[in-house]
């Protein structure tokens, strides 16, 4: 469900955070972390807001946000998983294991759960291939995760 | 002819100095140091093949296609990107690069559609071409999988494909052909600085994106066209090509509408004009262009055109075609008759800024020669006239001091009274390139222009001054400069009149004058006038730029010349960067005043009283000319009203939409006997008149059109005129049938009379024209070349004369019935009164005037956005539609004149400036009120222009 309502504040607040944060040096990156932080992603009336306020145009800030994976245009769930697909991952049984996970969640890639709990994301890499197969939790790493290892995860983000 | 094909070098010009020489595919070449190898190569006529390069935009290095081989380097570096370097040795031809090349190529190819013969650029594309010259003779990869090139993949929908946007009323956008080379991007952000354009998303879901995901429309694009331009495929390509197919051969003209007087190209096929694009060689635009030259001549062919002549006894007649002859000799016979009954000064003329220098100086002559009077003006009153006064006085020449070019020297740049992005665009497209650069802006206005802040664009200095103290607050500059030390000593005394400056100094010295003093009434708080002048003074090369903001007012001439002392008391004239610019509103304002129409002056701004320039004339003439100014417009208004003025002949001028106090104008015309209106349409003016002729376009004819910086440039005809004859044919015939015997079969033949009788016209001819590209005046034999920059070593009228600038209120003040200040302007889309842009496709962007307020000012009346609104003065009052915007201060509102409907000129005063009689545009004290639909002035009126509109034997056009 990528249904959202926007709340009317969305522009007084990023306008708040904007001028919090447009003294450092390339604010821009800084600024959609802290909107993203503040609303869960990042709302498309935020842009045309800090496009004014920091002499850009919409097309640059939309650029610059549709670039990055991590910034997102919708809410996710409560919780964001992320597994880790590249090459040490992969090789180390992360294939087996991100089909265990869409099981145990019913969901696939970019998708989030009905009951919006959480949201399945890929990523390329996060750089724990020494312990591979990875995932990150809501910014949390685990690594060396095995069948049960990764139950434990999903069972503790569905409550 | 044929179509003009510009090299395209890949990547722009070096600048520097010093240069080196390498060795390329076995030719030796030597270029500036800092030119690419891409260039260096086409220099020495070495196409390399490329995608993302072209000369309009910095190197970018994307496609992969550009590569060479450098001895004793490693791998195949991009020729975009690499410069030159002394003495190395480049092959772009080897069988190691022709790999490669072939490699991308496939890969661009795969997805890309290969409908290339029903494609809108076939014939012109550079896909193509770079497939042909790498030899692509297969694609082995297909369209399965992932691509952007279908609607649906087996049966499925294609999340990749975008439908074709076709929301811009001149163009496409077909993300399906697009290969993703940025050079739209590009041209967006360093050629127009709009920023419009972006690459959204990354790797194979990278796509171009107008603002945020918008349709360009509804983006930030102003449509200059430059992506277009840009564009090596069909994925941005003008709706005229899509429509008529690839033209077949162009001419190389200039565009009608601003003082910028960009160079076009007219791609033709046929006798049908395909498109306009930018030609890279004018000197004014370089390349560039706006959305109203690139694409507004529509209406050209407009339906509703007038191409016959048609006369009428009594304006509330329907109108009668006749045929030219007939025409010629009703006009003839009714202006001798008037004079006959009312004598010699009974009759006039008006000439036209939008018509070619040699049509201006023909209508001057008939009315000198043929009517025996000086009763000639033009449009020039209501603008620039005290551009004239102010300079002429000051420097002794009436004309800006530099060219465009100029501006690429600049420091510190203040803008007074102008709104460049819409006035002006293409001169602030490069003037924004400058500021990015690091060049320093100070904006002198009401509103808040996108010069004040716009991306990438803030002034470091916004004054916004209340309407009409504009000389309060240059004075105040002067004051801080003279009392702080910061003026140029040395420049002064030595180009100077010491001891006029010494009491120029003394009076801006005074008190009175200080920032802090003038902070209440002109609402500029002192700091930022100290800081504006500080800056302005010590910056480096600074430069004026100023527009009607400054000259339509009753102290127009004042503030003129108030611009002069503060560019002579900072030595900023005489050299690149510098100077004072009057941006001048029509193409050939310029030239028109230059041509002699005001009734004081002779071509070439000599006065009527001086008995050598009058000789010159009389003799080639054979005819005694009065050595007695005539009626400046508003003088023959009056004479009109009060009896003793009875025939007009008006070219190319609107006079009852652009002239202040419409209903004075309404009565003048009512008054004559014989107006007689040359124009392309039936304009507001032609609902008086009892002869219309028709104009011609400026595709139409031959001539030349003078710009803001003096700059003469040739207009050539594209096409035959439609309605017969062209505008200097029209003259020359109403003169023959006068009496008069001229046999001009050219209008080189009038510019040779030009150059034989105006002394800073001496060395131009058609000839040199064409050898030259174009040149600025003077071009005699001091100046053979023309003169970019003026007063180089010396003022034209010897030593820079400071003159003191005393602030006197206008007496159109505000009170408790008007407590507002009116002021008007305009916007990109639409020109002047609109009569061209109207009938063109540029009404998706401003179908109506709106009035700006703020919103302060528009909750105390219960004024919401979008609301009807009546707008009164002490003259009249009006209505129109609301826009609440804080862009204007509390206390001020906005319009635009574009639209007739609105006549915001029913409202302005007839106060104006006490040197020139350039009407007080600017500033009016108006009232609002919440309205609920058109004044009953406005339905009287527009029942009057239909029912004056009607033609015989026509059906009245459906509104």
């Amino acid at each position: 469900m990528n249904l959202h309502f926007a709340s009317p504040d969305v522009g007084a607040r990023t306008l708040e955070i904007v001028n919090e944060m447009k003294a450092l040096e390339g604010p821009l990156l800084p600024i959609l972390h802290e909107v993203q932080a503040e609303f869960g992603y990042i709302p498309q009336e935020a842009l045309p807001v800090i496009a004014r306020a920091l002499n850009l145009s919409r097309a640059e800030v939309h650029g610059v946000v549709t670039f990055y994976h991590d910034y997102r245009d919708h809410p996710t769930g409560r919780h964001v998983l992320k597994l880790c697909r590249a090459e040490a991952c992969q090789s180390m049984g992360g294939m087996a294991l991100e089909d265990k996970v869409k099981k145990l969640l019913g969901i696939d890639f970019h998708q989030t759960t009905l009951d919006g709990a959480v949201t399945l994301e890929p990523v390329y890499c996060l750089g724990l291939c020494s312990t591979a197969p990875a995932a990150m939790l809501d910014g949390e790493v685990h690594g060396r995760l095995d069948d049960t290892a990764i139950a434990e995860l999903v069972a503790g983000v569905r409550l | 002819m044929s179509l003009i094909h510009e090299i395209d070098f890949g990547t722009p010009a070096s600048r520097a100095e010093k240069m080196v020489t390498l060795t390329i595919d076995g030719n030796e070449i030597t270029v500036p140091e800092g030119t690419s190898i891409m260039r260096a190569s086409m220099e020495a006529g070495i196409k390399v093949p490329k995608l993302c390069a072209t000369d309009m935009v910095d190197a970018f290095g994307s496609c992969r296609l550009c590569l060479v081989e450098i001895e004793g380097r490693n791998g195949t570096p991009a020729s975009c990107t690499t410069p030159v370097a002394p003495g190395i040795t480049v092959h772009t031809q080897t069988n190691r690069l022709k790999d490669i090349r072939k490699g991308v190529m496939e890969l661009y190819i795969s997805d890309h559609p290969l409908d290339c013969l029903t494609c809108a650029a076939n014939g012109d594309c550079e896909l193509q071409d770079m497939a042909g010259a790498v030899g692509l003779r297969d694609v082995r990869y297909g369209y399965e999988g992932d691509n952007h090139v279908k609607a649906r993949n087996n049966g499925d929908i294609n999340a990749q494909w975008m439908p074709k946007d076709e929301s811009n009323p001149y163009f496409t956008y077909d993300p399906s052909k697009c290969i993703v080379c940025s050079r739209c991007v590009r041209a967006c952000e360093e050629v127009q600085g709009t920023f419009a354009l972006t690459i959204e998303g990354r790797g194979f879901g990278s796509r171009v994106s107008p603002g945020m995901h918008e349709n360009f429309l509804e983006s930030e694009c102003v449509s200059c066209g430059a992506c277009v331009q840009a564009c090596p495929t069909a994925t941005l390509t003008e709706k005229s090509v899509i429509e008529i197919g690839q033209p077949e051969h162009s001419v190389v003209t200039t565009c009608a509408y601003c003082g910028v007087g960009c160079s076009f190209k007219a791609e033709m096929r046929g006798e049908e004009l395909v498109r306009m694009v930018p030609w890279k060689d004018g000197q004014a635009n370089r390349g560039h262009s706006c959305v109203k030259g690139r694409f507004a001549y529509g209406y050209s062919t407009h339906k509703e055109r007038i191409l016959n002549p048609m006369i009428r006894e009594k304006i509330t007649d329907p109108w009668r075609e006749v045929s030219w002859e007939e025409a010629f000799a009703h006009t003839a016979s009714e202006f001798r008759r008037i004079q006959y009954q009312y004598g010699r000064e009974s009759i006039g003329g008006i000439t036209s800024s939008r018509c070619t220098n040699e049509e201006t100086y023909l209508v001057q002559k008939l009315i000198r020669a043929g009517f025996g009077n000086n009763n000639v003006d033009t449009c020039a009153r209501v603008c620039h006239s005290p551009t004239g006064y102010g300079l002429g006085a000051t420097f002794g020449t009436s004309a800006g001091t530099q060219n465009f070019d100029s501006v690429e020297h600049t420091d510190v740049v203040i803008i007074i009274g102008a709104n460049p992005t819409d006035g002006h665009p293409v001169f602030a497209s490069r003037l924004k390139k400058r500021l990015r650069q690091g060049a320093k802006l100070i904006v002198v206005d009401p509103r808040r222009t996108d010069m004040v802040s716009s991306p990438h664009i803030k002034a470091s200095h916004h004054l916004p001054l209340k309407p009409g103290t504009n000389v309060a607050v240059m004075t105040a500059l002067a004051h801080v400069i003279v009392t702080e030390g910061l003026a140029d000593e040395q420049f002064i005394r030595e180009r100077c009149d010491w001891s006029e400056f010494e009491d120029w100094a003394a009076f801006v010295s005074q008190p009175e004058h200080s920032p802090e003093a003038i902070e209440a009434f002109s609402g500029v708080p002192a700091e930022e006038i100290r800081g504006a002048a500080r800056l302005f003074a010590t910056g480096g090369n600074g430069a004026i730029y100023y527009g009607l903001g400054v000259t339509e007012h009753s102290q127009g001439s004042t503030t003129v010349i108030a611009i002069a002392n503060l560019a002579m008391v900072t030595g900023n004239i005489g050299r690149p960067g510098v100077g004072v610019n009057p941006l001048r509103g029509q193409n050939n304002v310029q030239g028109a005043c230059d041509m002699g129409s005001f009734p004081h002056e002779l071509p070439g701004y000599r006065h009527v009283s001086d008995d050598a320039t009058r000789e010159t004339f009389e003799k080639l003439w054979g005819v005694t000319i009065s050595n007695e100014p005539g009626l400046r417009i508003p003088n023959m208004l009056d004479a009109a009203v009060d009896g003793s003025f009875k025939g007009i002949y008006i070219q190319g001028e609107d006079i009852l939409q652009s002239d202040p106090d419409t209903k004075h104008v309404q009565a003048g015309l009512a008054a004559m006997e014989c107006v007689v209106v040359q124009d392309l349409f039936l304009n507001e003016t032609a609902n008086y008149a009892h002869v219309f002729l028709p104009g011609s376009t400026f595709l139409e004819k031959d001539g030349t059109f003078t710009n803001a910086e003096r700059r003469i440039n040739r207009v050539r005809r594209v096409m035959t005129p439609r309605n017969g004859l062209a505008d200097w044919e029209v003259t020359q015939k109403l003169a023959q049938t006068m009496g008069l015997n001229w046999n001009y079969t050219h209008p080189s033949q009038i510019m040779d009379e030009i150059a034989a009788t105006t002394p800073s016209f001496a060395m131009v001819s058609y000839d040199y024209l064409e050898k030259m590209g174009s040149v600025q005046w003077p071009c005699n034999e001091k100046a053979p070349l023309g003169s970019p920059i003026m007063h180089i070593d010396g003022f034209v009228r010897g030593k820079g004369k400071f003159i003191r600038t005393e602030y006197v209120a206008t007496d159109e003040k505000t009170g408790p019935r008007f407590p507002l200040l009116l002021t008007t302007g305009r916007v990109l889309s639409q020109y002047n009164v609109g009569a061209q842009t109207r009938r063109t496709d540029n009404v998706v962007w401003h179908e109506e005037d709106r009035l700006e307020i703020h919103p302060h000012d528009a909750e105390v009346r219960g004024v919401r956005d979008g609301d009807w609104v009546r707008l009164s003065s002490r003259s009249g009052d009006t209505t129109l539609r609301a826009l609440i915007t804080d862009r204007v201060a509390t206390g001020v509102v906005y319009t635009t004149f574009h639209h007739p409907t609105t006549q915001a000129n029913v409202i302005t005063t007839d106060f104006s400036d006490w040197a020139t009689n350039c009407p007080e545009y600017k500033v009016t004290a108006v009232q609002i009120s919440p309205s609920n639909g058109p004044s009953q002035w406005q339905v009287e009126y527009e029942e009057q222009a239909r029912h004056s509109r009607r033609i015989a034997g026509k059906m009245e056009a459906a509104e």
